[in-house]
C-alpha cells in the first residue's frame, strides 16, 4: 500500500514536493523557537555560573543582571570602593571581583576588572575561563587588555595589538578615547557565553582612560577626587587607605561587584546586608533568580513566536487537506479503476492516509535537515551577535512529542479528503464518466 | 456451472419510480461469448454494474459462478469482484501512473484466487498476455500508461481483464474509442484469449457490426421486457 502511495505522489510530485516543503518549514521554525529559547536560556544560565550573588548600585534585579553579565545596558551611578571592601571583608563571603564598566571596543562591551574576575568567574556548568594566547591581566602593566574569543576573531586581534576604546555602550561613537590606547595581552578560548564579546582591561587602565579625558577639569592636587567619566555624586572616600595592599589599584567608583560565599545558604542573609547598608545604596542580585524574572518578561514574547509557528505548522497542514482534496476529483477515474479490480472503499481510504503519513514523515524529515542546516548557518551569527548558541543538540524527548504530534496531526487532518473519498467511491461504483 | 445467471432482476435507482432493469432470465454457461447490443442509455451498463456487484440487487438475482451477488456485504463483493470477474470499460481503463504491466497485474494485488490462477510467475503470465494481444514490446511494457495510445491501452486493459483467468468478463462498450479496423482486430484477440482462459465473454456495445465475433446476441430492449 505505501508503495502504491509512493507511486501516486511521484506522478504529483510538484504539488506533492510543495506541500513536504510546507510541512517541513513549520516543523523546522517551530523546533527552531524552540531550540532558540533553549539555546539562550542555557547560555545565559551557563554565563551566570558560580557567582552567588552581583553587587551593583540599586536598581532593577533583571538590568542590573543584564549589563553585568551580558554587557547589555548599563547600572546605575556607581558604588563606593569602601563598600567593595566592605563585601570583601564580610566573613561569609569567600571572593568578591570588582567590575566597572560604560565603555565599548567597536560595540563590544569593555570590562575594567583585576585578575580575580579569571580566578573565580566560572562558564557552562562551572568552567574556568582558559587562555587561547597571552597571559592575563596580571602583571602586564595598566594598559593590558585581555579579549573574548569572538573579539578577536571578529577583528583579527592577537597578542600585542593596539586597540583604542570608546565611550558609552553603542556600536557608533564619536568619543573615542585614543588617548589612551591600550595592548592586548591575552585571548580567551570560546566559551558559548557573553565572555566571547567583551574586551577586559584592568581596574587601573579603565580609570586612567577617564582620569586622562576628564584632567583639565578635575584638580590636578587631589588624584582620588577624580571622578571617572560616568558617575557623578557622591564624593566619600575616607576610610579606604588603609587597605592599599590588597588591590594594586583603587578606583573610585566601580559599577557592580561580583560575590562568591563560603557557603551558599548564606547568601539571603548577606542580600538582606547588602541592601541595608545605610551609606550607599545597593542592590545584590541573585542570577538565578533575576533570569527567572527575565524569562518572565520574555515569555509573552516566546509565546508569540511559538503561535506562530504552530500556525504555519496548520497552514502547512491546510496544504496538505488543499493537496489532497483537490486531487480527489480528478483522480475519480483511478479509483474507479481500483474498485473494478478489487480494492474496498476502505482500501482507497487507506491510499489517502498514507499519502498523508508519507507527506507528513517527508516534511518532518525534511524539516529536521533544514533545521540542521539553518543551525550551521546561523549559529556562528547568533554567537556573534548575542553570544548565544542554539546547538546542534540531540533530540529532547519534548521535540520527538513534537515530532509525534505533527505527524498525528497530518494523519488526522487527512481524514477530511479520506471521509470525502469514501463516499465519492460509493457513489461512483464503476462508472468511470468524464 | 454456469458463469452467469440472471433471474427475476429487478433494479431501480434510487429515486427512480420505473425499473430501469427488469429481466426476467439471462444467461452464460462457461466460457460463452455473448453479444449484448441496445442503444446508448437503456440500462446496458447498470445491468453491468449489477453484475458486478456495485449496486445492490436482491438476492436469487443475479449468480455468478454461481456465488449469489445480492447475499453478499459490501466488502465481500468487492473481493468477489476481482476473484471472479474481470472488467474492460469504454476508455480510461488504466492507472496513468503505473506501468502497462503494472496495470496488468493490478487484480493479482488484491485476489489471491487470480494470483493462484496467474501461474508461478504472475509478471511472466502478463507478459505473455500482453504478448498475446500483440505487445510484446519490453519498452512499451514498462511505460507508464499514460503514454500509450488508446489501442494500446484498450489492450493492457484485456490483459488485465484476463489474467488469472476469471469466471466471467464484462466489457462496456471496450471499441468505442477505436477506429473501424482497431475495433475489428481488438475484439478478435479478446474472443481468441477469452477462449484461451476458459472465460466466459458478456460484450455490451451499440455497434452491431460486432455481432458475428460472437457466439450468441441478444437484444437489450428485448431482453429488458417491461421497462421503459
Amino acid at each position: 500500500m505505501l508503495v502504491f502511495s509512493l507511486r501516486s505522489l511521484w506522478n504529483r510530485r510538484f504539488v506533492a514536493g510543495l506541500t513536504v516543503l510546507a510541512i517541513s518549514l513549520s516543523v523546522a521554525l517551530i523546533l527552531g523557537v524552540e531550540r532558540l529559547r533553549d539555546g539562550a536560556r542555557d547560555s545565559f544560565a551557563n554565563s551566570a555560573s558560580g557567582i552567588d550573588l552581583i553587587v551593583a548600585p540599586r536598581g532593577n534585579p533583571v538590568q542590573i543582571l543584564m549589563a553585568t553579565v551580558f554587557g547589555v545596558g548599563g547600572t546605575g551611578t556607581g558604588m563606593t570602593w569602601d563598600s567593595f571592601e566592605w563585601l570583601e571583608d564580610r566573613p561569609e563571603v569567600a571572593w568578591a571581583v570588582p567590575i566597572q564598566m560604560g565603555d565599548n571596543h567597536r560595540g563590544y562591551p569593555v570590562i575594567g576588572t583585576d585578575a580575580s574576575y579569571f580566578e573565580h568567574f566560572r562558564h557552562s556548568g562551572g568552567q574556568p575561563l582558559t587562555l587561547a594566547a597571552g597571559t592575563i591581566l596580571t602583571g602586564d602593566g595598566a594598559d593590558a587588555a585581555v579579549v573574548g574569543a569572538e573579539v578577536a576573531a571578529r577583528f583579527d586581534y592577537a597578542p600585542g595589538a593596539l586597540i583604542v576604546n570608546a565611550h558609552g555602550s553603542g556600536e557608533v561613537s564619536f568619543e573615542l578615547h585614543d588617548d589612551a590606547p591600550f595592548t592586548i595581552s591575552g585571548v580567551l578560548e570560546p566559551t558559548g557565553t557573553a565572555v566571547d564579546r567583551m574586551v577586559f582591561v584592568t581596574l587601573e587602565g579603565f580609570d586612567a582612560l577617564h582620569a586622562e579625558e576628564d584632567a583639565p577639569a578635575a584638580d590636578p592636587l587631589d588624584p582620588a577626587a577624580m571622578p571617572t567619566d560616568d558617575h557623578d555624586g557622591h564624593d566619600d572616600h575616607g576610610e579606604h587607605e588603609g587597605t592599599e595592599a590588597k588591590h594594586s589599584h583603587e578606583p573610585d567608583r566601580i559599577n557592580a561587584v561580583y560575590v562568591g560565599l563560603i557557603d551558599r545558604t548564606n547568601v539571603l542573609g548577606l542580600q538582606r546586608a547588602v541592601n541595608e547598608r545605610p551609606s550607599d545604596a545597593l542592590s545584590a542580585v541573585l542570577p538565578a533568580v533575576a533570569l527567572a524574572e527575565l524569562w518572565g518578561i520574555t515569555g509573552t514574547a516566546e509565546r508569540a513566536m511559538q503561535l506562530m509557528a504552530w500556525a504555519v505548522a496548520l497552514a502547512g497542514m491546510i496544504g496538505m487537506v488543499v493537496m489532497l482534496s483537490a486531487t480527489l476529483d480528478t483522480r475519480r477515474r483511478e479509483f474507479a479503476i481500483l474498485r473494478s479490480v478489487g480494492a474496498t472503499p476502505n482500501r482507497i481510504v487507506a491510499l489517502i492516509v498514507a499519502e498523508a503519513a508519507i507527506l507528513t514523515a517527508a516534511g518532518l524529515i525534511l524539516g529536521l535537515v533544514l533545521l540542521t542546516a539553518a543551525t550551521f548557518v546561523i549559529d556562528p551569527i547568533l554567537s556573534a551577535r548575542f553570544g548565544l548558541r542554539s546547538g546542534l543538540n540531540v533530540f529532547g524527548m519534548r521535540e520527538l512529542a513534537t515530532l509525534f504530534l505533527i505527524f498525528w496531526a497530518g494523519l488526522f487532518a487527512s481524514l477530511i479528503p479520506a471521509v470525502r473519498v469514501y463516499r465519492m467511491t460509493l457513489a461512483d461504483g464503476l462508472s468511470v464518466r468524464l | 456451472m454456469r458463469a452467469l445467471h440472471v433471474e427475476n432482476l429487478t433494479f431501480n435507482w434510487p429515486g427512480s419510480e420505473n425499473a430501469t432493469l427488469r429481466i426476467p432470465n439471462l444467461s452464460l454457461a462457461q466460457g460463452e461469448r455473448n453479444f449484448l447490443f441496445g442503444p446508448s442509455g437503456c440500462g446496458k451498463s447498470t445491468l453491468l454494474s449489477a453484475i458486478a456487484g456495485v449496486v445492490d440487487v436482491s438476492p436469487g438475482a443475479i449468480l455468478v459462478a454461481n456465488n449469489d451477488i445480492g447475499a453478499l456485504n459490501g466488502g465481500a463483493r468487492d473481493r468477489f469482484r476481482v476473484d471472479h470477474i474481470g472488467m474492460i470499460f469504454q476508455v480510461f481503463n488504466l492507472i496513468p501512473w503505473l506501468s502497462a504491466l503494472e496495470n496488468v497485474l493490478l487484480p493479482c494485488r488484491f485476489s489471491k484466487r487470480r494470483l493462484a490462477r496467474a501461474g508461478e510467475d504472475p509478471a511472466g503470465a502478463a507478459r505473455h498476455l500482453l504478448g498475446e494481444l500483440g505487445l510484446s514490446d519490453t519498452s512499451l511494457v514498462s511505460k507508464p500508461a499514460s503514454e500509450l495510445s488508446v489501442g494500446q491501452q484498450q489492450r493492457v486493459a484485456a490483459a488485465r481483464a484476463l489474467i488469472g483467468k476469471p469466471d466471467l468478463i464484462l466489457a462496456d462498450e471496450p471499441t468505442s474509442a477505436l477506429d473501424e479496423a482497431a475495433k475489428a482486430a481488438f475484439v478478435d484477440l479478446l474472443a481468441r484469449e477469452c477462449a484461451e482462459a476458459g472465460s466466459a465473454l458478456l460484450f455490451v456495445s451499440h455497434d452491431r457490426s460486432l455481432e458475428h465475433h460472437f457466439d450468441r446476441s441478444v437484444d437489450f430492449l428485448a431482453l429488458n421486457g417491461g421497462a421503459a
